[in-house]
């Protein structure tokens, strides 16, 4: 799945390690992840996915360790540097005081970097990337439905023409219909743009349907590291008990 | 605490150094005076004229008994323009505008607005923090002056119209002119500005450091108008003290 014009960007992550109030999340996790490879961190809740792409993006600082984006260190500003970074959050992040379009604009219209029609221009067509059209571009987040909110966000990350792109948990809240129209999404964004794709996600479908590699974190380790196909043959107990969960 | 006022006092330095885009902002500050105008414009009118008839109620009657009347304009300006108006305005702000702005910028920090805005390299204190600190800084000096003269219009109303006191409108704006002069004015516009400024600050603060869903909004919110009330309270002995000396110089 890896795109054939990949404008992404490597990623390095080196001992990363962070505690909070003595309980440790990350332990001295490294991997590598290639340029324009979609790779999903999949593991159970609570077990430090998302304070791991909260690292990435320079949102929090780690107590160790460190990041290399691009061959750059990520540093507390990383949304600032050289390499264009964006991250779509659990729940969407969408500003409620804004419409569609001006959440969509909002990295060109504050940074004035384009000009109101072409900011207009540029939302209409991110927000058809994602299956959005022009009624929906007036409305306020509170009157969208949850997959609505979460492909809104989505187009807002694609406006900053990112090398890496950050989804978390990007089908939790939504049905199974809506997560297959994401998770396609993703791989049909990441296809088109090149983008680096990090997703971090416990559900398993979503994870074995869109990932080049996928790491299975449980208790700030990674535990397996691998293709899907490695990942299902594993014989880590946890791993499989994780995978084969299910109501009898 | 004293991690949390060295926190403010960084907030508000950041905010003063990011006071060259206010222009740029202009649009979000009109905005926000315009909400607190319209959160507290009514509000403010109410507390003010009742605020003026009191004074004039408590203290009337005795001036008259002492045959001082004719010096109630003059009291009741002073008190209004000096102490109560800039303190009860700033009350009124802090619990309604506020609590508003510490729940709004919580609600965002809980549902990862803030956290958005940094992943697209849009600073909160530019974005978020400086066109409320800049609306509330300006409006609550506006709304004294306001509250003055109202204050002074529900003073000179029970004066003329209370049995006991029953100083005249002449008599009380002429008692007024004569007593009040640019110096009082000043003095409670500098109090009202100051205390705009901590309010918008702490309000702020308040709400981006909310942590732990609803409740968190909650505590955020109740300690913003706490804290904001609290300080209002003090810096206005420490700023009344101050400004005393200055008292003549700025007379006019």
């Amino acid at each position: 799945m890896t795109a054939s014009q990949s404008t992404g960007i490597p990623l390095s992550v080196r001992h990363l390690r962070k505690s909070y109030g003595g309980r440790v999340v990350l332990d001295s996790l490294s991997l590598d992840i290639a340029a324009g490879e979609i790779f999903v961190m999949m593991g159970p809740s609570g077990s430090g996915k998302s304070v791991f792409l909260r690292h990435l993006i320079g949102l929090e600082e780690p107590d160790s360790g460190e990041i290399l984006v691009g061959g750059e260190r990520v540093g507390p500003n990383a949304a600032d540097p050289t390499h264009r970074l964006a991250m779509v959050f659990q729940s969407g992040g969408l500003l409620n005081s804004l419409t569609v379009e001006e959440n969509v604009g909002l990295y060109l219209s504050e940074h004035r970097l384009k000009s109101p029609a072409e900011v207009a221009r540029i939302v209409a067509e991110k927000l058809s990337l994602v299956q959005l059209g022009p009624p929906d571009a007036q409305k306020y987040p509170s009157e969208l439905s949850g997959g609505m909110r979460k492909r809104v966000a989505i187009a807002r990350a694609l406006v900053v023409e990112p090398q890496l792109i950050l989804y978390d948990e990007p089908t939790s809240e939504l049905d199974p219909l809506v997560s297959l129209t994401i998770g396609r999404e993703i791989v049909n964004l990441n296809s088109r743009i090149g983008a680096t794709t990090v997703v971090v996600t416990h559900h398993r479908d979503l994870a074995f349907g869109i990932a080049d590699r996928i790491a299975f974190l449980a208790d700030g380790k990674i535990l397996a590291l691998g293709r899907p196909a490695e990942i299902r043959a594993s014989s880590i107990p946890l791993l499989q008990q994780f995978l084969a969960a299910e109501f009898k | 605490m004293f991690r949390n006022l060295g926190e403010m006092v960084l907030l508000f330095v950041a905010t003063v150094r990011a006071l060259p885009r206010a222009w740029r902002e202009r649009r979000k500050i009109g905005e926000q005076l315009y909400d607190i105008g319209n959160a507290s414009l009514f509000m403010a009118c109410v507390l003010s004229f009742f605020i003026g008839g009191v004074l004039s109620l408590q203290s009337g009657p005795v001036l008259v008994e002492n045959g001082i009347g004719s010096a109630l304009g003059n009291l009741v300006a002073i008190a209004m323009c000096k102490e109560l108006a800039p303190v009860m305005m700033s009350i009124l702000i802090a619990g309604r505008v506020g609590s508003a702005m510490a729940a709004e910028l919580g609600s965002m920090c809980v549902y990862q607005e803030i956290d958005a805005l940094r992943t697209l390299a849009i600073n909160p204190i530019h974005f978020l923090v400086l066109p409320r600190v800049v609306a509330i800084s300006v409006a609550v000096p506006c709304l004294v002056i306001f509250a003055n003269l109202v204050g002074w219009l529900g003073g000179a109303l029970v004066a003329a119209h209370n049995d006991r006191i029953a100083v005249p409108w002449s008599t009380f704006f002429a008692s007024l002119r004569d007593g009040v002069d640019t110096g009082d004015i000043l003095n409670g516009l500098i109090k009202s500005f100051v205390f705009a400024v901590c309010i918008g600050v702490i309000c702020c603060h308040q709400g981006l450091t909310t942590m732990g869903g609803p409740r968190g909004i909650g505590r955020s919110v109740t300690k913003a108008v706490v804290n904001s009330l609290v300080l209002i309270l003090i810096l206005d002995y420490v700023l009344t003290r101050l400004l005393l000396p200055f008292d003549n110089v700025f007379s006019v």
